[in-house]
């Protein structure tokens, strides 16, 4: 299949390798900001193409990861009630909230639809007029032009029946944290390729002036990630500390006007909980005023419960590349995919759910 | 004089709570949407069960139930499946299909002309399959306690070449064969479900399948274990083999046959083809040294002729499926905690 196959292909994935071990001569530590890289990288037991001193760590992009414990209570709330059709993402279904997930809810009488696109749920609240439509708008910055898009074609159609229960989170903010903790070890990012199609790459420049760390636009491919990981060896190897874009076939500099527009028109810029890390200024997005009709939170007048994340999961942890899940005491004995103890045992971006799937014969 | 209360008018074109009293609503239904369809003696003679007649061969017997949103799909229809997936079932055992039974439970409120439509559809597969369809039942559930309809079948088979096959017989060093390209049936399905649109259109898989097993066992092929892939994909049948054999199978990721539009909707939707559900794929671990005419013989069939030998089964001990991709890494297959759910992004 184009522009998948040939990202695959095992010869051009061994020159790159080559050329990494040929101009590697000190350990560094590059984090893959994106599940989705993480997944790639795991699957295809990339980090065997790699030195030895070079060392992959996983980073917080999983979507359904951060989220916090007490938006995913929120969303268990508001799906059990009766007149509500809670609408979600697949990936959100299996996430343990405190006491069950989203499909339990489901199974005890609760409507929850898997809906592939937020445009979907807005289709639902205009067939179902007597019922409310509640969208569980979550993720980076890659499913928010989406998310926009819903508000603003309910606004359109004066859709009174449909709100979001928005829970969005932004990047560059995690990126930073990361950088600006005392005992970061991360000496290198390769950014989120799908984050960049839609926001450019502006905004990592100063960041990597900041902190003196390289940072690469990367994609998803098996190729991809190798030819990240090489070119921010290179600038490492050369003392270098700039933004490059490997993802050339997809991201621009300046990103998706159109799409950043309408993220402008619909969503301002807010603090934001990040499951496992905790407030971070400037980390998500919230509806603007102009469209509060549609935020289910102040819809259904939702308190934050306070809700105790006591499972023993360490997403935290793993979320900031401190620590892998095999370094887990819970990991692959009391959670695993059928049993998780929390959502990067889950998701299909989170990190432990990729070591489980696909490294359990080394880990064994 | 002979005074009868007539029975109540079919007001409407749909199935009423009456089609399933036993009484002449019933038989009307029977006789004007089924029967026709199924045209046998054992029909004919009208009897609460049939009486078949026995032979010395060994035989087979199995059973499945059917429920499918939506009832019709490109490439079949509920009806069609009804046959096929119990049919294959007996084929999977080296049996030849000769008998099926059929339980409709229809809901309150389902079409007459569905109903026909998909009886139709089962009187034609049977025809097709070569099976006689000797005995059924009919219930209808009020409106909103069914899905239109549901179907259970179970049929009889015989063995015409009396080889046991079954996960006992795997083998180290058994060649693992795959008959064809796999996922088509559960993306055609998602697509049809959620209105997902592909640049060249999808259809179900779903096949009949004793004709290539029928030729392997002519040929005198030993054939040690037959699994069709339904739900759970090929990635499930293979942990199931693999478990109930004891046996380690290797298989490698690249020799199985994916099409362009299935792997492009899962790769979208974040899917894994592997535990995408067949209708009309299987796979046949086949001792070595016949597996190459195995081949041959497979791919002269029209619904195996994309066959392929996708791995062996290996000396270790230890009862687990180990994929290798292409790029040498290597992954135990397990089966799903539960259905695949589509990712974020």
């Amino acid at each position: 299949m184009k522009y998948v196959n040939e990202y695959r292909q095992k010869a051009s994935i061994e020159k790159i390798s080559r050329e990494i071990a040929r101009i590697t001569t000190r350990p560094w530590t590059i984090m893959e900001v994106c599940g989705g890289q993480t997944h790639a990288i795991v699957k295809y037991g990339l980090q065997q193409f790699l030195p030895d001193s070079v060392e992959l760590v996983h980073g917080p992009g999983c979507p359904v990861c951060v989220t916090s414990l007490e938006i995913i209570d929120q969303a268990m709330a508001l799906a059990a009630r009766p007149e509500i059709i809670f609408c979600s993402f697949g990936d959100m279904l299996r996430v343990p909230g405190s006491e069950r997930d989203l499909l339990s809810v489901k199974a005890a009488g609760g409507d929850v639809r898997l809906v592939y696109s937020p445009l979907n749920a807005v289709e639902l609240a205009e067939q179902n007029p007597d019922r409310e439509v509640v969208f569980f708008a979550i993720g980076f910055e890659t499913t928010a032009p989406a998310n926009a898009m819903a508000a603003f074609l309910a606004r359109q159609k004066r859709l009174r029946n449909f709100s979001m229960l928005v829970s969005h989170f932004l990047v560059p903010p995690a990126i930073e944290t990361i950088c600006s903790a005392e005992d970061n070890r991360v000496q290198g990012f390769l950014a989120a390729g799908h984050v960049c199609t839609v926001t450019g790459y502006e905004q990592y420049f100063a960041l990597a002036q900041t902190y003196r760390i390289p940072v690469v636009v990367t994609g998803f491919e098996p190729l991809d990630v190798l030819e990240g990981v090489l070119m921010c060896v290179r600038q490492l190897e050369q003392g270098h500390y700039t933004v490059e874009n490997q993802y050339r076939r997809a991201v621009r500099q300046q990103g998706n006007i159109p799409a950043q527009q309408l993220l402008e028109q619909v969503f301002e810029v807010s603090s934001q909980s990040w499951r496992g890390v905790g407030k971070l200024h400037h980390s998500g997005l919230r509806l603007r005023s102009a469209f509060s009709a549609f935020d289910a939170a102040c819809k259904f007048e939702l308190t934050l419960p306070s809700a105790r994340d006591d499972s023993g999961c360490i997403s935290g942890e793993i979320m900031q590349g401190r620590k892998k899940p095999g370094e887990c005491p819970h990991f692959g004995r009391d959670c695993r995919p059928e049993l998780p103890l929390g959502a990067p045992m889950v998701s299909s971006e989170g990190a432990c759910a990729a070591y489980y799937r696909y490294h359990r014969p080394v880990i064994e | 004089m002979n005074i009868q209360c007539p029975p109540p008018v079919e007001t409407d074109e749909r199935v009423r709570l009456g089609h399933g009293s036993g009484g002449e609503l019933s038989q009307q239904l029977l006789r004007n949407h089924v029967f026709p369809h199924f045209n046998n003696p054992w029909i004919a003679q009208g009897r609460d069960s049939s009486v078949l007649q026995p032979n010395h061969q060994p035989m087979v017997f199995t059973t499945d139930s059917y429920v499918v949103t939506p009832l019709f799909f490109p490439g079949g229809d509920i009806g069609k499946l009804a046959v096929y997936g119990t049919v294959n079932d007996l084929a999977m055992s080296g049996a030849r299909p000769l008998y099926l039974s059929c339980s409709l439970i229809l809901e309150e409120g389902l079409p007459l002309s569905t109903l026909s439509r998909v009886m139709a559809s089962m009187g034609h597969a049977a025809a097709e399959a070569g099976v006689a369809l000797v005995t059924g039942d009919t219930k209808v559930v009020e409106r909103g306690k069914g899905d239109g309809i549901y179907i259970n079948t179970s049929g009889i088979g015989v063995l015409d070449h009396p080889v046991p096959i079954g996960p006992e017989q795997i083998r180290p060093g058994d060649h693992i064969l795959l008959s064809g390209d796999i996922g088509r049936h559960g993306m055609t399905i998602m697509a049809s479900r959620e209105g997902l649109e592909f640049e060249s259109p999808l259809q179900s898989d779903c096949a009949l399948l004793y004709g290539p097993i029928e030729k392997l066992l002519a040929a005198g092929i030993h054939v040690h274990c037959l699994r069709d892939l339904t739900r759970g994909g090929l990635a499930t049948a293979l942990v199931e083999l693999a478990e109930t054999s004891g046996c380690q199978m290797v298989v490698r990721e690249d020799a199985i046959p994916v099409c362009p539009p299935v792997q492009g909707a899962c790769e979208i939707l974040g899917l894994d083809p592997l535990y995408v559900a067949n209708e009309g794929r299987f796979i046949a671990v086949i001792p070595e040294q016949q597996s190459a005419l195995a081949q041959s013989i497979l791919s002269g069939c029209a619904v195996s002729a994309a066959c392929r030998t996708i791995g062996a089964v290996a000396n270790g001990d230890r009862a687990q499926v180990i994929l290798e991709n292409a790029l040498g890494a290597e992954r135990l297959l397990d089966r799903l905690p539960g259905e695949q759910l589509p990712r974020i992004c």
